[in-house]
């Protein structure tokens, strides 16, 4: 299907991705209808305002790198991406006197499965990266950046490519910007699908052209990153969301969503709702009140679990999540993580075995085979998995299981280790008689798919 | 200093240092595969997991700094529970046979399996299988399901060879270590991916099931080929060479050898060895006795020396024999009364007087610290892998590497500068340099040459920084204009504050100039006693038609002296000589080299000498004996050694004085020589002993040599 029908097709239905009116004061995807994306309708937003505030173009009083710092601190607008660092904080670590080249690198390979705001991002309204990139780039006195796109969204891509041509066609990249002295080359570049270029190392040395395999942490890209030189990464979602705070201040953005949680978020709500899509809340949003914007779960039945926050984040059980506001703070006091803001929705005719069989394959698939407990521990976890819901379990298998996955978690070079553990530790927290169940009956304790 | 704690001992260390040096320091084993002391960190093996105080997670000892007052615990709870899960997950996809491994028993996961592996498995599925691979003749992939993917050989590749020829290719469980597509692993250092492979998975070809490694005897030697001198530790079985592996020597060859070092030792047992002393009568050889046999020689030197004189005998020996074989060499043929004796078989030129023994002017570790260096006439990957190797590191900190050569120069390693002309120009292409560097320093140049582009890159990066130098190349020793090449080279390096040096070619090639296996005033070289002026010739551990510049033509030359003496290990020079003398090669005999450096490393012999095979420096006593020849009662090599090089007996120093080693041009010039390309082996074509190795011979190093030899 080309991307033209595609499209035709999303704005037909209204029900996927974002072209919808449940978002709540949307920031990011407002106002978005799939052609609106060219520079000339971004502008007509608002769009290149806060980069002309900050250049202080025309006429007004420029910013300092250092003021756009501390107003996106203020924000306490937090990394996108999953893992939830402050990005102020990791902008004031790039050294700001490296007599070298700085690179400004967006991560856009949303591989996280259950995720797919950044392509709508990036599709749909791609001038608000590049705009969110620029500013980024000012307030660290970096010359080149990168969008890393996912290999596997090659329309994307294109557009990304598009909406470039027409930012430095309006001299909003390249020397001089809105002629100020301040200089940006921004680059687009596509991965090959591997998920584990996601992980910020990962996705440098794919960008260097090598194998896709993450670093060792320390140095950390601030100090060693893209070709050895500081590099500060950060996810599309993040630097979309900085000309908001630039235009509106850090203090509204907080005051959008909830202390030390600011500004809204983009959640990919699939699974069994009604209307699985993109929705941008604010940060806080009760997690009912999520569910109920995407129609409430499928067919009436019940709700039984939700993945918060990509497939790697613990599961958590309909009784805890419903108590749940959306927001980095609480979902981790709920024993899970926000993520990448992918909410799988699981109603009571799921087995959370074959669930969690589908998790483990992908896990050991990604792997990127470097080093030992993760390279040697999915496979094993993803085998364990599979003979139970196979009926060949074993009533040792479970204690398996969460040996193997601990043995994992925190020994890996990266987070893949972890993301491929915690769910398995979760489900077996949570739903543990239903991994019995299979082990005694040789079958699913839950009712056959309706 | 940063002092820290490791498991209650304390330690002081340099900042910047990692928990494993630290832990090395205090004396203390931490667990590893990945991690190798001499390629860079990787943190993928994890089986170096550590217990740091304050920090939650168990930390990589080989990737952890250290900091000040940190507290490590390597055999905590939590440190020994993350290793034993570490070898848990290593073994679940590892074949548990090692009865039946080539590893086995020298294996590191073998070994600490021991220590954190359980005795059952708590895996029951299948194992993984890995497809063989087939890359060449020296390394067997054949077991690639004992890989337990630490990437040793990949950063090997990379960092130390130079050429990526492994990698890891697909992910997660199907990773696999292999070459790209089809192509084979043809590095000339590649046997020590081989030694640093933790587990079974890369074995030697030659050698693999043909004994276990607790049967074998290791004893030391020192490598009988190129100028590095490289150590090494001989593994014998049944008084039967089965392999050869590095022996760690920081200053010299650190803890890698080129594969010549390694696998020259199957030419040991090769069909042609020579095990009886033979004589040609009649056209046709006979075994005889050693008795017979010197007697022969003895009275055929003595009917020539009646009459043709003693300057009708002459001896052409290897710079790959010992000290003390080229000291005796010499020692006859003066005490026959003859000045011939020469090693320089390949060379072109040849100087009559030498104020000291060409050397490489520096220490074979500092090559690893230079800041520019210009390599001139030197291929010098192959004729140097392990200085190719320093100067690699070099590079790889920023050295600057000039080049003048007559093609772009192939060395695995980046070359700034290449000043690229036929050999017959290289004089022109100094001259320039040597142009260029006047130029910035408003000196006279010592020659007219053009200051070129090239040229003034070459001189400015020699201009620049402390530790530089300007290295001479076989095929710049062998040239026909030799002389002038280190005349140039040495005003460069004077007034660019270089040293210079000759990377010389072979093991002994500074010890055969310490001993006088060179003529004297008025003795002849090489190239005059290859030319036909000789009745009787003695030929040393050498083949004249490949070890010399004249090559085929050296046996015609040869074929019209009354008598052709050959001492070699092999039946060889069989169509001109008389009378063939079994010699022991260099694992059979003690003896001596000098390296480049001017390095003294006495070894002794590993085995004993097969069937009549005797060292040749009793065979050489036992014929001055016979001859009458005073000044022979040596009863042991290091008496000869002692005499050799001036020293009290039992007092070896390990470098020579420097006053016996010179790079500075001699009082007499050297005659000019009509012009022809230099001659320079090819890698594994270099002595008789790597000639012979099968496995080499199947390399494509040297499958290339052979390759322009028939189109020559």
């Amino acid at each position: 299907m080309s991307a033209q029908s595609l499209l035709a097709q999303f704005q037909a239905t209204g029900v996927q991705t974002c072209f919808h009116n449940r978002h709540i004061n949307p920031q990011i995807l407002a106002g978005l209808n799939g052609a609106n994306w060219r520079l000339k309708d971004y502008e007509a937003r608002g769009g290149y305002q806060a980069l002309r505030q900050v250049l202080g173009a025309p006429g007004g009083q420029a910013m300092t790198p250092d003021q756009v710092v501390a107003v996106v601190k203020e924000s306490s607008l937090r990394g996108r991406g999953g893992a939830g660092f402050p990005t102020g904080l990791k902008w004031s670590f790039m050294p700001r006197q490296f007599p070298g080249q700085k690179y400004l690198v967006c991560n856009s390979d949303e591989g996280e499965p259950g995720t797919c705001k950044d392509r709508d991002i990036m599709e749909y309204n791609p001038h608000i990266v590049i705009e969110g990139m620029i500013i980024a780039a000012y307030a660290m006195g970096i010359s080149v950046g990168y969008n890393y796109i996912h290999g596997e969204i090659f329309h994307t891509y294109d557009r990304f490519e598009q909406a470039l041509e027409e930012a430095r066609a309006a001299g909003y990249l390249g020397d001089h910007i809105l002629g100020s002295s301040f200089n940006f080359q921004l680059h687009a570049a596509h991965g090959f699908g591997a998920y584990i270029c996601g992980e910020e190392t990962g996705l440098l040395e794919s960008l260097e052209g090598k194998k896709g395999q993450p670093r060792y942490k320390p140095p950390f890209p601030a100090s060693f990153g893209l070709y050895g030189k500081p590099t500060t990464i950060n996810n599309t979602e993040t630097f979309a969301a900085v000309p908001w705070i630039i235009r509106n201040g850090g203090a509204a953005y907080v005051a959008c969503g909830k202390p030390n949680n600011g500004g809204t978020k983009i959640y990919s709500v699939s699974g069994d709702v009604e209307l699985p899509g993109n929705y941008e809340v604010p940060m806080g949003t009760p997690f009912a009140q999520l569910l109920e914007l995407a129609g409430g779960v499928r067919k009436g039945r019940q709700l039984k679990a939700v993945i918060p926050g990509g497939s790697s984040s613990p599961v958590l059980p309909a009784s805890i999540i419903m108590d749940c506001t959306m927001d980095y703070d609480s979902i981790a006091k709920a024993g899970s993580m926000l993520g990448s803001g992918a909410v799988i929705v699981m109603d009571d005719s799921r087995c959370m075995v074959k669930s969690l069989q589908r998790l483990s394959y992908f896990y050991m698939h990604e792997s990127c085979g470097q080093c030992t407990p993760c390279r040697e521990g999915t496979g094993w976890l993803s085998r364990v998995v599979d003979r139970i819901e196979n009926g060949q379990g074993r009533p040792s298998d479970m204690d398996l299981l969460n040996s193997v996955a601990e043995n994992i978690q925190g020994r890996t070079i990266c987070a893949l280790g972890d993301a491929a553990a915690m769910p398995v530790r979760a489900m077996l927290k949570h739903y543990l008689p239903e991994f019995e169940y299979h082990v005694v009956h040789k079958t699913c304790m839950v009712p056959a798919y309706v | 200093m940063i002092e820290l704690q490791i498991d209650g001992k304390k330690v002081d260390i340099a900042e910047g240092s990692t928990v494993m040096h630290a832990a090395e320091k205090a004396g203390t084993y931490i667990p590893h595969f990945c991690y190798h002391k001499k390629l860079s960190i990787a943190a993928s093996c994890r089986m170096c997991l550590v217990d740091i105080e304050k920090m939650p997670k168990p930390m990589p000892a080989c990737a952890t700094s250290v900091t000040q007052g940190m507290v490590v615990h390597t055999r905590s709870d939590k440190a020994v529970k993350a290793q034993q899960s570490v070898m848990e997950f290593l073994l679940i996809n590892h074949p548990l046979d090692c009865p039946i491994c080539d590893q086995g028993g020298e294996c590191q996961l073998q070994d600490l399996a021991v220590g954190y592996g359980g005795s059952a498995s708590r895996y029951e599925e299948e194992k993984r299988v890995v497809k063989v691979k087939d890359v060449g003749p020296l390394i067997s992939m054949q077991e690639m399901a004992r890989c337990i993917h630490c990437t040793r050989c990949v950063r090997f590749g990379q960092e130390i060879a130079g050429v990526m020829e492994l990698g890891m290719s697909h992910r997660g469980e199907h990773a696999e270590i292999e070459t790209f597509v089809g192509q084979s692993v043809d590095s000339e250092l590649s046997g020590n991916m081989i030694d640093i492979c933790p587990v079974g998975a890369l074995t030697s070809k030659p050698f693999r099931y043909s004994a276990r490694t607790w049967e074998l005897s290791r004893r030391k030697s020192v490598s009988p080929h190129d100028s590095t001198g490289a150590n090494l530790i001989v593994q014998v079985k049944n008084n039967r060479v089965m392999r050869v592996v590095p022996l760690e020597n920081e200053v010299v060859n650190e803890c890698w050898i080129a594969d010549r070092d390694r696998f020259s030792y199957e030419a040991l047992n090769a069909p042609d060895r020579l095990t009886t002393p033979m004589i040609k009568q009649g056209g046709k050889w006979n075994d005889v006795d050693w008795k017979t046999a010197l007697d022969y020689v003895a009275h055929g030197l003595r009917g020539i020396k009646t009459e043709h004189g003693a300057g009708a005998i002459g001896a052409l020996v290897s710079p790959h024999s010992t000290v003390e074989e080229l000291y005796l060499a010499g020692a006859l043929v003066r005490g026959l009364g003859s000045q011939n004796i020469d090693y320089r078989l390949r060379n072109a030129q040849f100087d009559r007087s030498r104020p000291g023994a060409l050397w490489l002017g520096m220490p074979i570790a500092a090559l690893s610290s230079l800041q520019a260096v210009l390599v001139v006439g030197s291929n010098l990957r192959k004729d140097h892998p392990l200085f190719a190797q320093r100067i690699r590191q070099a590079a790889r900190a920023g050295c600057a590497v000039s080049a003048v050569m007559a093609a772009e120069p192939q060395w695995a390693l980046p070359v700034s500068h290449v000043s690229v002309a036929p050999a017959a120009q290289w004089v022109r292409a100094l001259a320039d340099v040597a142009a260029a560097v006047a130029q910035a320093r408003n000196l006279q140049a010592p020659t007219s040459g053009q200051a070129t582009d090239v040229a003034k890159a070459i001189a400015a990066s020699l201009l620049e920084g402390e530790r530089k130098a300007v290295l001479l190349g076989n095929a710049a020793a062998h040239h026909a204009q030799a002389q002038e090449l280190l005349s140039l080279a040495n005003w460069i390096a004077e007034h660019t504050g270089a040293s210079v040096g000759y990377l010389t070619e072979a093991a002994n090639t500074v010890g055969a100039q310490l001993v006088g296996a060179l003529p004297a005033a008025q003795g002849l070289n090489a190239g005059q006693m290859l030319g036909g002026q000789l009745k009787a010739a003695l030929l040393l551990n050498t083949e004249p038609e490949f070890d010399s510049a004249a090559g085929p033509a050296a046996a015609k030359a040869l074929e019209s002296c009354d008598m052709v003496v050959t001492l070699s290990p092999f039946k060889t020079n069989m169509a001109f000589s008389d009378v063939l003398l079994p010699i022991a090669p260099f694992t059979e005999t003690s003896g001596t080299f000098v390296n480049a450096e001017g390095r003294i490393q006495s070894f002794h012999a590993v085995v004993k000498p097969q069937g009549e095979t005797r060292p040749a420096w009793k065979v050489l006593r036992a014929l001055a004996d016979m001859l009458g020849l005073p000044g022979f009662g040596f009863d042991a090599s290091t008496q000869v050694l002692a005499q050799a090089l001036g020293l009290s007996e039992g007092a070896a120093p390990a470098l020579v004085e420097t006053g016996k080693l010179s790079n500075a041009i001699g009082a007499s010039q050297a005659e000019p020589v009509a012009w022809s390309e230099p001659c320079v082996a090819a890698i594994y074509q270099l002595d008789g002993l790597v000639r012979r190795a099968p496995s080499l011979q199947l390399t494509a190093d040297a499958k290339v040599a052979a390759q322009t030899e028939v189109t020559a």
